[in-house]
């Protein structure tokens, strides 16, 4: 049962064009970007050293081991190595196909882990509203004061330890969800643009406000926008997950849910989802039926900070509450490396008047949170939460503006953890709250 | 001489600790490769040495079973000169990476040998104080490596490179006995400069554990200068007349076409992707000299044929277009599988004949090559442009190779100017040094290192 596809003919690694292995030069630029290498300085855990083991086994020089496994989870899958590499590696793809093989060859099958796989991945996050009525569960368990009773009386202790751990991370689920805030078409007048909005699976639930406030800004910009009201998830955690055939499931059912052709532009808040998303094309080029459509999507979907300042966004005249104004901003990563998007955020936010702003130093460094890296590798990824407090920390913000789910609830966490009240938003939500108090004559006091 | 041993990985556990030893095959997969295209090897074991102590117990040990040790820092070399061989330990420095003293008194800083370049630069950076030598790769190499191969950089022509910089190591010899050498005195003639033995000795004749550097005071002021040319040869003649001018700056970086476009590909900063030339040049110092040698240059330059002279608006263009430049060679693997990078060097009167023979070669075998390098100091950085599976390519880029080489050693250059020998350039050494220097070299080598058990096979045999 260990090698549910153990024809090794079959590696996606081997598929791949020999040259984007061969594209790295070995040169060692992208050593001290690279958050585990920089934890243990090990080659083996460093993007080189990763690309040379996947190298040898498309070259038959090494079999593909747990080890190898192992090594491809330890990666955060950050990207930080390819903003730093000037050869132009394309890590994203490498990483992508070495886990795929690694869960097709089936080195790091257990029962356990296969079970909370099959869980996520093939149950959870393939059904939307199976998600959302999981999320009303978990709502009325903290709001009724079920959750501070069992917290109290210690009954976590009878769950299994991984559950255990996790449980004081739950973050509060919220009590209206993207639909309930967000009509399927909303219009602006005049209408400038057209736009789909992606309303993504954990923000959904558990940051809807997120998406309510990206409606706000882009109806504050000229744009009619669409919001199919139920939406899958968009797969990317599929796909950095080393399961291509769910992500490719996802991709179709999300492109069924938007009329590609009118629209001008399909926008994402998440950066996790975006990064995962401009690649729809290449995933599903060998798709007789979706490929023409996927290739559009590519070219359409936009990240919300790129696109507002693409179409030259209004600046807000107005500032946001008193209490929100020192702002620093941390960068996710598959914003700042997987789609090089660094400067529209910092715009954006630098237009609302009176904003007290505040770079944050390595504010390119991953947090941690890197998609379920915070449950499957814990200990490393508080290493890199503390690390990023403690950068957080001497700023003094108030708020710390982050585009991506994962980093706003890891952050979010950890300033609980050390008991700061220190606030995270999305940089959206504090321009939507700048567009707010425009019409409540809120001005800058 | 009996035959080289294989390592015991108990004996290497007792010594440098049980975490600190790897043999399993991935790693020893990812410590097969350096810096240098088309050069793998995997070694028998990796050890990571925490003190000097460790390492002269490793030696000890190696020098008794001759057992070979193959030393590297961030494996950034660019000749070989890590690559390990037949059942080597790699014995690896990073993991002694500690600053032990910035002495702002007598402007010298003591490091072990696995700190990062960088890390002293900003060491130093923060007494006001100025490392100068800058290798394209000081991000991450190590200041061991960086002496151990005598690098180079960017403002070699002003400030020299890491040899001018060392007052003193710490270095481990090959019977295991651990030596200090020189100290912070501006002035010691005691005895031979043993100190210069080993700096450019790529882990042949010791290991280096502690390095003790020369600081400099930051300059003041600093501009850098970007000129525009429509041919290689008027941007090359350009930075003999500077030097003919009596104007030393510190750096005068030379990029063809092909790299600034590569460059530019990766770094986006608006670098002038059409002219067929591009000159970086930088002046530092006072502020009025500063001034005055920034307008002298683009004066030449432009008397030169230079289309256009821009000037950096502010320092951090300035560290921009530096830190762009350091990417040209890792650019440059955008285009072909592979990329093969040499260091021709020449006396700086025959760049202008240097660059059109390389061009000419280039067409002559027909082979893609992209130029860049420190033209200030003649240190020329040919790029071959290829693919290493393609045998028939490989033999085409081997003789232009040679030829590049026999040209520059005809124009009274040398083979290699700040990469080393390694095992990349073994093979040419002979054709520069005359039988009397080869065998002064080897009876060096063979003195101090009897078994010969330190770095087998590079430089020479």
């Amino acid at each position: 049962m260990n090698n549910r596809n153990a024809d090794t003919h079959s590696l996606h690694l081997k598929g791949l064009d020999y040259s984007v292995l061969q594209q790295c030069m070995h040169c060692g630029m992208c050593l001290p970007t690279c958050p585990t290498y920089v934890e243990t300085k090990l080659e083996r855990n460093s993007p080189r050293g990763r690309i040379a083991l996947m190298r040898a086994i498309a070259d038959d020089e090494m079999k593909l081991t747990k080890a190898f496994g192992e090594e491809m989870y330890y990666c955060l899958g950050c990207l930080a190595c390819t903003t730093a590499c000037p050869a132009g590696v394309d890590y994203a793809h490498l990483f992508e196909m070495a886990r795929a093989d690694v869960e097709e060859q089936g080195v790091l099958q257990r029962p356990e882990r296969n079970f909370w796989r099959w869980l996520s991945l093939e149950v959870i996050f393939t059904r939307p509203r199976l998600l959302r009525i999981l999320g009303r569960m978990l709502y009325v368990y903290q709001a009724s004061g079920a959750q501070s009773l069992v917290r109290k009386l210690r009954l976590t202790a009878v769950l299994p330890k991984s559950l255990r751990e996790l449980e004081p991370r739950a973050p509060a689920v919220r009590k209206r969800f993207s639909n309930q805030l967000i009509d399927p078409v909303e219009k602006s007048t005049p209408t400038r643009y057209r736009v789909g909005l992606l309303t993504g699976c954990v923000q959904d639930i558990l940051l809807s406000e997120v998406n309510r406030d990206t409606v706000d800004c882009l109806l504050a910009n000229g744009c009619e926008v669409i919001t199919p009201s139920v939406q899958s998830c968009c797969g990317s955690l599929h796909a950095h997950n080393g399961d291509l055939e769910l992500a490719k499931r996802m991709a179709r059912t999300l492109l069924d849910a938007f009329d590609i052709e009118k629209l001008d532009a399909v926008i994402t808040n998440a950066a996790g989802c975006g990064s995962h998303l401009k690649h729809y094309d290449r995933l599903l080029a060998d798709d007789p039926v979706y490929a023409e459509r996927a290739w559009q999507w590519s070219r359409k979907l936009k990240d919300i900070h790129e696109w507002l300042v693409s179409i030259q966004f209004r600046a807000p005249s107005a500032s946001v509450q008193p209490e929100n104004r020192r702002v620093t901003y941390h960068e996710a990563c598959h914003l700042s490396h997987g789609q090089k998007i660094t400067r529209q955020p910092r715009q954006l936010l630098q237009s609302i008047p009176g904003l007290d702003w505040i770079e944050l130093p390595e504010s390119t460094w991953c947090c941690g949170s890197a998609g379920v890296y915070n449950i499957t590798q814990p200990e490393q990824a508080q290493k890199l939460l503390e690390r990023k407090l403690d950068h957080i920390g001497p700023t003094q913000a108030a708020v710390v503006a982050t585009a991506n789910p994962g980093c706003h609830l890891q952050v979010e966490f950890g300033l609980r953890q050390r008991g700061w009240d220190v606030k995270v938003m999305h940089p959206i939500s504090l321009l939507a709250e700048a567009y707010r108090n425009e019409s409540q004559h809120s001005r800058l006091t | 001489m009996k035959p080289y041993g294989v390592p015991d990985i108990v004996t290497l556990r007792a010594i440098c600790g049980e975490q600190q030893v790897l043999t399993a095959e991935e790693d020893l997969i990812a410590y097969s490769f350096d810096g240098t295209a088309a050069l793998r090897k995997r070694p028998a074991a990796v050890v990571f040495p925490t003190d000097t102590q460790q390492v002269s117990e490793l030696v000890k040990y190696a020098a008794q079973n001759r057992v070979p040790l193959v030393t590297r820092g961030s494996g950034t070399g660019l000749s070989g000169g890590s690559l390990p061989t037949d059942n080597c330990v790699v014995v690896c420095l990073v993991k002694m990476n500690r600053i032990l003293e910035v002495d702002t008194r007598n402007l010298t800083l003591t490091a072990e040998a696995g700190v990062l370049t960088q890390s002293i630069a900003d060491a130093a950076g923060k007494e006001g104080l100025f490392y100068p030598p800058d290798p394209g790769s000081m991000k991450i190499s190590t200041i061991g490596g960086n002496v151990a191969e005598n690098s180079g950089g960017l403002r070699g022509l002003k400030y020299g490179v890491t040899r001018d910089y060392v007052m003193g190591m710490e270095v481990v010899l090959p019977d295991g006995s651990i030596a200090w050498l020189g100290g912070k005195c501006v002035k010691d003639v005691a005895g031979y400069s043993l100190r210069d033995l080993f700096i450019g000795s790529e882990g042949t004749l010791g290991i280096v554990t502690k390095v003790m550097l020369k600081l400099l005071p930051a300059p003041k002021a600093r501009k850098t200068l970007l000129a525009m040319f429509p041919d290689m040869e008027s941007a090359a003649e350009t930075v003999s007349a500077i030097i003919a001018a009596r104007i030393i700056p510190c750096t005068l970086e030379f990029l063809d076409q092909r790299t600034v476009q590569c460059v530019e590909d990766y770094a986006h900063i608006g670098l002038p992707v059409t002219a067929a030339a591009i000159l970086l040049m930088e002046t530092d110092g006072h502020p009025v000299v500063v001034n005055e040698e920034a307008t002298a240059m683009a004066a030449i330059a432009r008397d030169h044929g230079s289309t256009e002279v821009r000037i950096a608006a502010d320092h951090n263009e300035s560290l921009q277009l530096a830190a762009a430049r350091r990417t040209a060679f890792s650019a440059l693997a955008r285009i072909k599988p592979t990329t093969i990078l040499e260091d021709a060097t020449v006396p700086r009167s025959e760049l202008a004949k240097m660059v059109s023979f390389i061009n000419e070669v280039a067409k002559r075998y027909n082979l893609e090559i992209a130029t860049f390098g420190h033209m200030g100091d003649g240190n020329l950085h040919p790029t071959f442009l290829t693919d290493e599976r393609n045998e028939e390519e490989m033999h085409r880029v081997e003789h232009a190779m040679e030829e590049i080489f026999a040209k520059a050693l005809e124009l009274g250059g040398t083979i290699t100017g700040e990469h080393g020998v390694g095992v990349a350039k073994k093979s040419f050494l002979s054709k520069q040094f005359d039988t009397a220097s080869m065998r002064l070299l080897r009876e060096v080598r063979a003195t101090l290192d009897p078994t010969g058990i330190l770095n087998p096979g590079k430089i020479c045999d």
